[in-house]
């Protein structure tokens, strides 16, 4: 539990100071076009990582959970939809329990 | 979540001279009111999430107050269950540096100093940075970065109290789907960013691919971000345009290091 506090006030520490140090860091440091590039990229890599990861993994070994999949369809389909961030939630999360319910999967 | 605080604080800021608008609020205060009250409820989401995680309510609530941003709190709450939590904060603190490229956009227009740039720091998020840097004027965008912080901080707060403690009298998580909530949201985040061109889908495939081999071989949270890897690849192939050309095209969110990506507090 003091471990998961560490973690939790670590990460509120270190997410401010990166928004303090934006805000008062000279504006030049956005002059170099590949550090900005990297900067705008590294969220897409992290969050891609994340979404793979956490449908396919459970802890350290990989496996294809159907109704992790089919809630997951359901995200893409909601946001080719353009439905607002909560109804993708709520339609991937709907989905995973309705097939469980079902024992489909 | 950030896509639509982008698209609606671009759209607004094309309308933001509406006489219409402005008899009860004006256009970037009122702009950013609604958005806040509508991407603040995202907090639902993250508390539940997080206690599903293993974090208590409180502990959700922490995140919510302090680092109130997104997408940083849902990397973090999923790190919980593996135990990977110094890689899980490592992620998160990384997932954040897109908010440092706000703020270095947001100085000119805000111009706070002392205890109010303080402040001012803890608002920046991917939705008001969009508000903000929609505006065609700074006195606009101050009113607008001003009133998104103030209602989605609310928001977001609230929702994520509901969302934990709501959570926390379901059951199993996975009768409810609950499992999902952490991919979907983070797909729901990326979404936007996958349509800005071919370099972003490359870097999100590579990034996947990266920690979908790392998983088995290394602890839990090195490989997301080992995944940054994916983004060092994708701005030495493809740079972008340089400084001075971006600076031109205007004041939309999207040029430079605009919102994009958002994990808000929504998604922040």
């Amino acid at each position: 539990m003091t471990g998961t506090w560490a973690a939790v006030l670590a990460t509120a520490a270190g997410c401010y100071a990166l928004k303090l140090a934006g805000l008062t860091a000279p504006r030049r440091v956005l002059d170099d076009r590949r550090a900005r590039r990297f900067a705008e990229l590294v969220p897409v890599a992290l969050l891609a990582a994340l979404t793979a990861v956490q449908t396919a993994g459970f802890g350290q070994s990989l496996s294809a959970d159907p109704a992790r999949l089919a809630g997951l369809g359901a995200a893409v389909i909601a946001l080719l939809l353009r439905a607002p961030f909560l109804a993708v939630i709520v339609a991937a999360a709907g989905t995973a329990a309705a097939l469980r319910a079902l024992g489909v999967a | 979540m950030a896509d639509h605080a982008e698209q609606q604080a671009r759209a607004d800021g094309q309308d933001g001279g509406d006489g219409r608008r402005r008899r009860v609020l004006s256009g970037p205060a009122r702009d950013g009111l609604v958005l806040g009250l509508a991407v603040g409820t995202s907090g639902l989401a993250f508390g539940a999430a997080a206690v599903t995680a293993g974090l208590s309510a409180v502990q959700a609530c922490a995140l919510s107050l302090l680092a109130y941003t997104g997408a940083s709190q849902f990397a973090l709450a999923s790190a919980v269950p593996g135990g990977g939590l110094i890689a899980g904060t490592a992620g998160a603190i990384l997932l954040g540096g897109r908010n440092a490229l706000y703020g270095l956009r947001l100085a000119d227009l805000l111009r706070v100093g002392g205890p109010r740039r303080l402040l001012a720091a803890h608002g920046i998020t991917d939705e008001s940075s969009a508000v903000a840097l929609a505006q065609p004027a700074p006195a606009a965008a101050r009113s607008g970065f001003r009133a998104t912080f103030a209602s989605l901080y609310l928001t977001w707060n609230l929702a994520t109290v509901v969302g934990a403690i709501g959570a926390g009298r379901l059951g199993s998580p996975q009768t409810f789907g609950l499992d999902v909530v952490g991919p979907a949201a983070f797909l729901a985040l990326i979404w936007p960013r996958l349509h800005a061109g071919r370099a972003e889908r490359g870097v999100a495939v590579l990034g996947a691919a990266i920690a979908l081999a790392a998983t088995p071989v290394l602890p839990p949270g090195v490989p997301v971000i080992l995944a940054s890897v994916a983004a060092l690849a994708g701005a030495l192939a493809a740079p972008g345009p340089a400084a001075d050309a971006v600076s031109e095209e205007g004041t939309g969110p999207e040029a430079e290091a605009g919102p994009q990506a958002g994990a808000g507090p929504g998604r922040q």
